[in-house]
């Protein structure tokens, strides 16, 4: 028994916890020990806090003794990098923040640490959130546990490849153009991206604040449902957050479904889809069909200019998001800065990997003088057709489904040399975070035993009914249950 | 498109990052590319479309204008490079 706790669900787990056959202090020492065991290849925890978090698991022992605390009381999860945990170091993937101990949480730490999870450490990330295959981190690439010949995908790389290795029951990632689902997809686990506005930004580091959304990443619908609702909620320190009831995610997944309409993307099924995958596809849809859902064809028209028009946007705010980073109140500082300027420059060109510095170059183009309506306002007038794009077409259905990446993963180095083919590796993913919906990704049928992504998108704050439907093709299905063997 | 060698040094400044005259030649090609992929955005007509400023249509809200935050100035100069009675240090900047 336990010896097998890191296979446990959430709901398992918290039972096992309630009913005294283990305490979280154990479980805590479980993970913490596999972690030891496994990461050295894998490099998916950048910082492991094992002190905080055998502190947290006594107290969430205590809670459960006392009859308090809910279903996350006492879980161990590992948080991305990118979320500020005051006494632990937030990097970012990135050497501007290698000494950057954080004053204060996130709120969607603190509200985790108030449902009593135990949080083991950090994980690996592209630098910032900027990129598809976790290359990019300052701390190297986190290797996916399925062929560590392989990119665990980004930028919430070191989150996936922890869950697909089960080193924690679950992580936290996010999710600008895709840094959700397309890792989930690639390691073969259940990641959701929830609507815009849904989940707090406070204490994310900011990378493109139109499109940042928090989310969870997880081994089934059922568990994301758990931490989902955790993480939700409206927050006055995030001026965009929704002031919206949080629907009981959990207690909604075995909603009725027969009937529903659900709309495949014609779009996301073309040429630039591996055939492998195509066929992973089509077996998941006829799965699906037996539950007695409705499939039809609809079309994204203009789904083909969301990557464009993303790679304006994005990099317009993180241009000025990044901004802050200027050696001054802290992060990186350059020794010996002859002036001000310099300080700044030299600050920034040591403290910035290349992908970020492309990306900052890019947006302050795009926003400079004389070029602002060619760039950035044309974007978001694009941004405005993709949404109404959506919106026609969530007029005929309930949920759209295509896969989440064009293929699986890919090799190691095969396409850190040219930014833009890597950028074509979110094709599927980026219009959903332009036109703010919710979406998950969760495993179909493994492809050359490599893991697929099966992606589900639903309307504004549907995200209940994306897990209803994910949990009940998982309740038919055994996609989800397979793991990468040696861990 | 190709960016002139000039223009690339004037996005770095105004990126504030420093950049080697031996790096100016792939960043011109890699940003080149990235704005090649950002032009076919010209292929779609979008005249008359209103701009999507923000995916929710939704007003900014207001809060009562009430002291919320306290002073937590030691706690967030720690992490700060340098400091001097309760001040950022920079370089000089007035001689």
């Amino acid at each position: 028994m336990m010896s097998d706790l890191h296979l446990m669900s959430i709901a398992g787990l918290s039972a096992g916890l309630r009913a005294g056959d283990f305490t979280s202090v154990e479980l805590t020492r479980h993970f913490l020990q596999r972690i030891q065991q496994f990461d050295g290849e894998l490099n998916a925890v950048l910082t492991l806090a094992e002190e905080q978090a055998l502190e947290q698991a006594k107290a969430a022992d205590e809670r459960i003794r006392a009859g308090d605390g809910g279903p996350l009381t006492g879980i161990p999860l590992l948080h991305k990098d990118i979320f500020c945990t005051q006494g632990v170091r937030t990097t970012c993937g990135s050497r501007m923040l290698d000494n950057f101990i954080s004053p204060y949480d996130a709120t969607v730490v603190s509200r985790l640490k108030d449902a009593g999870v135990v949080m083991l450490g950090k994980t690996n990330m592209d630098e910032f959130a900027m990129g598809s295959s976790n290359e990019t981190s300052f701390y190297g690439p986190v290797k996916n546990p399925w062929d560590r010949e392989r990119v665990p995908g980004g930028s919430s790389g070191g989150s996936a490849a922890a869950v697909a290795a089960r080193l924690a029951v679950a992580a936290t990632g996010t999710d600008t153009g895709g840094s959700i689902r397309q890792p989930a997809a690639l390691c073969g686990i259940t990641g959701l991206k929830p609507t815009y506005g849904r989940v707090s930004r406070y204490g994310m580091i900011a990378f493109a604040s139109s499109l940042d959304q928090a989310g969870p990443m997880t081994r089934s619908a059922e568990d994301a449902a758990h931490l989902l609702g955790a993480m939700a909620g409206f927050d006055e320190r995030d001026s965009t957050s929704v002031d919206r009831p949080v629907d009981d995610y959990a207690g909604q997944l075995n909603q009725p479904l027969k009937g529903l309409k659900i709309g495949m993307v014609k779009e996301f099924f073309g040429e630039g889809l591996n055939p492998g995958m195509n066929a992973s596809m089509q077996t998941a849809i006829d799965t699906l069909k037996t539950l007695g859902v409705e499939m039809r064809e609809v079309s994204l028209p203009n789904s083909h200019y969301s990557v464009p028009a993303y790679y304006v946007v994005a990099p317009a705010e993180c241009s000025s998001n990044l901004s802050r980073f200027d050696g001054v109140r802290f992060g990186h500082r350059c020794e010996n800065p002859q002036d001000l300027e310099d300080l700044y420059k030299r600050s920034r060109a040591e403290g910035f990997g290349p992908e970020v510095k492309r990306r900052i170059m890019i947006g302050a183009y795009a926003l400079s003088a004389g070029y602002y309506d060619a760039y950035y306002l044309k974007a978001q007038q694009v941004r405005q057709v993709i949404a109404d794009d959506f919106r026609q077409a969530f007029a005929e259905v309930d949920i759209l489904l295509g896969p989440a990446s064009p293929e699986t993963a890919f090799r190691l180095g095969e396409k850190s040399d040219d930014p833009v083919s890597m950028y074509l590796s979110d094709i599927y993913t980026i219009a959903v975070n332009l036109a703010g919906l919710p979406a998950l990704s969760m495993p179909a049928p493994m492809v050359d035993e490599l893991p697929a992504g099966l992606q589900l998108i639903g309307n504004y704050f549907e995200e209940g009914r994306l897990l209803a439907l994910a949990h009940q093709l998982q309740q038919i299905s055994d996609w989800h249950r397979q793991m990468p063997s040696g861990y | 498109m190709d960016l002139e060698p000039d223009e690339v040094e004037k996005i770095a400044h105004l990126a504030r990052i420093a950049v080697a005259a031996g790096e100016i030649e792939a960043l011109n090609t890699e940003l080149s590319g990235i704005l090649d992929l950002v032009e076919r955005m010209g292929e779609l007509d979008t005249s008359g479309i209103t701009p999507m400023a923000h995916p929710l249509d939704m007003p900014q809200r207001l809060r009562p204008d009430v002291v919320t935050e306290e002073n937590h100035r030691e706690a967030y100069q720690a992490v700060a490079p340098a400091i001097g009675n309760g001040l950022y240090l920079v370089p000089r900047v007035i001689e």
